[in-house]
């Protein structure tokens, strides 16, 4: 054990840092689930690729750095310090393209790839459906071969930034029903593609951050498969391992987080002595942050070394879920009364922060939902990592 | 950044893992439990054949040569038994209190306690007590700024019955003067402090990891309503929150004791939240375990209560839970900055 960086590590993070610097955008970018705010987030992911900054762990052919996990996380480091913009492809670079990688013909990733780094083509996830939440393996929407092709007809949801993006990779049903998870093919569907219908849903927040997919005797080239015809379930399964294990959130994200909550807690704290259990939370928030931090370094070093995740992914879901909402709460009970008026002015010449908590705490309820809801990771972990009987 | 255990490491865990489990079974536990607690000559003897003792001690003075980060999950292992816990400040904090006796006092006792010929006591600040002390043949007691170094003669020893039976404590009295006092007692203090809470830390790891892996074993084979209880939801959801907890307190654990080995920074920060964060798994273990066990747990009979009587005779040890948080507090809230992304091992 070694828990200094090498000289190699730090190289990288000056070169970052220096590069982070340089490079991003003085004013915050509106909002991705707007066209204008998705147009200006795809024009950054653009830069970042030029500079070999979008996908820095894929190998050098198809844009990355070829860098290690432990590499990764001192790129994110910096980029949550630079307060860089939100990622708008990471469910193509983060959830896609470890699939691709593994299952994917050489083909498959010359061409999707490429673009995928320099956000020209941007992924949306299209697993859920109205009646396959929970229960994924109950989707319904059908896929059948027809020749080089598959038609595609039935409905996605809940697929996030397909209101403005370009491609969907998703779950497809070639088997009947009642094979459940056995008859399911992955395939990669252009959002432009005849047939296709994309139906934006407002959030919590009021924006279009996630729609409703329709397919409509859509055609898709058999190329377009991940894997073999109904070996979906398989395929898919190697992705949510890798989002609920470490790429799909961060610690530099709550870190920085925790980091902001403890500064308004010292900006806050004498108005705020009459609740005296409010400095627990925001301690409590800090040393979860730092406790995700550890944990992803230390699995991250052992797969540097060859290790690989198994069920104790679910783990990480759970914990940093639950650390976000302890995050936002306390951040949002720092701020009493003026919490709830995230733009009046008075409150932003005080407290410039509170509209972001705000925004951070709405998206922050949806965090125990996603990727697998928090209920489901416990059940994997009760049967998969201890053994208890389903 | 190398946050692995070496392969030398992990054979040492695993050996020091098949040891405990063929000497430390439930019913040795329970012995001991009758005959008054603590860790008797036999057994002392034994882990002193094991290495135990000179596991933090330099190659070159006959030690196995580990520092803390090396030798944490064999504590963790001691933790997932509950071996006595004399054994274990005599191996994580006598060597490094006995330089402070000087050349003549080291030389004096570090071959003896390497061999376990002597049994070193160790005081820990803020303790009421000290285990074993009346079998000892040295007693290390830190108390304030003052560290005493007690021979047969020199104190005396009251016993101190613990809810917990395996614990065998004494309240010490020194009848002589301190070997060290003022800046540089409280200097030792502290850092007498910080390892031992790494020491308890580390052994909560194991406990928890212990009372977890029992109530997975019950869970599986009680039934009711036809069915394994491990199959209900409720159930299985209180199990995995403790795993979650365990999983996510064990690289704390692992960095703290990085981080007492050597000169690093932030010290008190690593060493209290890790015993914030073992303590938290711990009490979480004792508390749902418990519960899955249902009036079973409840009862003398049942092991359970040997692993759960410790996380909770612990807990107030080695600084109890209002101390680390106030030296967490002290950390985060004041200073010039706010640790943050990428701090985490800047400055290691
Ligand atoms: C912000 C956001 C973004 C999303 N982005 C995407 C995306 O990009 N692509 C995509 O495909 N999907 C996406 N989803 C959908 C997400 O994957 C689903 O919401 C999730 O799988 C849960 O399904 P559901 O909402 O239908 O809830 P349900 O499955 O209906 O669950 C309702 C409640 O019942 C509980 N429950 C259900 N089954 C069990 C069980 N067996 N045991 C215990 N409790 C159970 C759940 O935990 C939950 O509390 C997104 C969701 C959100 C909120």
């Amino acid at each position: 054990m070694d828990l200094r960086y090498t000289a190699t590590e730090q190289a990288f993070r000056e070169e970052a840092r220096a590069w982070l610097a340089a490079h991003v955008p003085r004013d915050p970018l509106p909002s991705p689930d707007t066209a204008e705010g998705f147009a200006a987030h795809r024009l950054w992911e653009q830069r970042l690729a030029e500079a070999r900054w979008s996908a820095v762990t894929w190998p050098a052919q198809y844009g990355g750095r070829g860098a290690t996990l432990v590499e990764w996380l001192i790129f994110e480091e910096e980029y949550y310090r630079a307060g860089a913009p939100v990622r708008i492809n990471a469910n193509g670079l983060h959830l896609l393209a470890p699939t691709l990688l593994e299952h994917g013909t050489p083909e498959q990733k010359a061409r999707f790839l490429p673009p995928m780094a320099k956000g020209e083509e941007v992924w949306a996830q299209a697993w859920s459906e109205p009646e396959a939440g929970s229960d994924l393996a109950a989707l319904r929407c059908r896929a059948v071969r027809d020749g080089d092709h598959y038609v595609l007809s039935g409905q996605k949801t809940w697929s996030t930034r397909a209101a403005f993006a370009d491609w969907c990779f998703g779950l497809f049903r070639t088997g009947s029903l009642g094979e459940r998870h056995r008859g399911l093919t992955f395939l990669l569907v252009s959002l432009r593609s005849p047939g296709v219908r994309v139906r934006p849903i407002r959030q919590l927040d009021g924006r279009a951050g996630f729609a409703e997919i329709f397919f409509d005797e859509v055609k898709v080239p058999v190329s377009q498969r991940v894997g073999e015809e109904g070996e979906g379930w398989k395929v898919a399964m190697a992705t949510a391992g890798f989002e609920r294990g470490l790429l799909l959130r961060s610690p530099a994200r709550f870190q920085e987080r925790a980091r902001r909550l403890v500064e308004l807690w010292r900006r806050r704290r004498d108005q705020l002595a009459r609740d005296p259990h409010l400095e627990d939370a925001v301690v409590q928030a800090w040393l979860d942050a730092e406790a995700y931090c550890l944990a992803t370094y230390h699995t991250a070093c052992r797969l540097d070394r060859g290790g690989v995740i198994g069920p104790e992914a679910s783990t990480n879901k759970i914990f940093w879920s639950e650390l976000d909402l302890l995050l936002c709460d306390a951040a949002l009970r720092i701020l009493g009364p003026a919490a709830e008026f995230p733009a009046g002015k008075e409150v932003l010449a005080k407290e410039a922060d509170s509209g972001r908590w705000l925004e951070e705490f709405l998206f922050a309820q949806a965090g125990p939902i996603y990727a697998g809801t928090n209920e489901i990771q416990r059940n994997i972990i009760a049967e998969r990592l201890l053994g208890l009987p389903r | 950044m190398d946050f692995t255990f070496s392969e030398d490491e992990c054979l040492l865990r695993d050996a020091a893992r098949e040891f405990f489990a063929t000497e430390m079974t439930a019913d040795r536990l329970r012995r001991i439990w009758e005959e008054g607690g603590g860790c008797d000559d036999r057994l002392w003897s034994a882990l002193a054949e094991l290495g135990l003792p000179g596991i933090l001690v330099p190659e070159e003075q006959g030690g196995l040569g580990l520092d803390e980060a090396g030798a944490v999950r064999v504590v963790e292992e001691a933790g997932y038994v509950a071996l006595p816990e004399s054994p274990l400040h005599a191996a994580w904090l006598a060597p490094f209190l006995l330089p402070t006796l000087g050349e003549e006092g080291r030389a004096r006792w570090l071959p003896r306690l390497l061999s376990g010929e002597a049994r070193i006591a160790v005081g820990i600040p803020g303790d009421l007590a000290v285990e074993d002390a009346d079998r000892a043949h040295l007693v290390l007691l830190s108390e304030g700024d003052a560290l005493f170094a007690l021979t047969a003669g020199s104190f005396r020893c009251e016993p101190r019955t613990s809810f917990d039976p395996g614990r065998r404590a004494f309240a010490v009295t020194p009848s002589i003067d301190p070997v060290c006092i003022g800046a540089e007692g409280a200097r030792i203090a502290a850092e007498l402090l910080d390892r031992a809470a790494v020491l308890a830390a580390a052994y909560e790891l194991g406990l928890a990891r212990r009372i977890l892996d029992l109530a997975v074993e019950h869970a599986r084979q009680r039934c009711q309503f036809g069915r394994p209880v491990g199959s209900f939801q409720a159930v299985k959801h209180l199990l995995a929150d403790v795993a979650v907890r365990l999983q996510f307190a064990r690289p704390v654990v692992y960095r703290a004791a990085w981080v007492v080995a050597r000169e690093a920074p932030r010290r008190a920060l690593a060493v209290s939240h890790a015993r914030l964060a073992a303590g938290q798994a711990a009490r979480l273990a004792a508390r749902n375990g418990l519960q899955v066990f249902g009036a079973m747990g409840y009862t003398w009979e049942c092991d359970l209560q040997l692993y759960l009587k410790r996380v909770w005779s612990l807990a107030g040890r080695c600084g109890d839970e209002a101390l680390h948080r106030r030296r967490v507090r002290q950390a985060l809230l004041v200073g010039d900055t706010v640790p943050g992304a990428g701090d985490t091992f800047a400055e290691n």
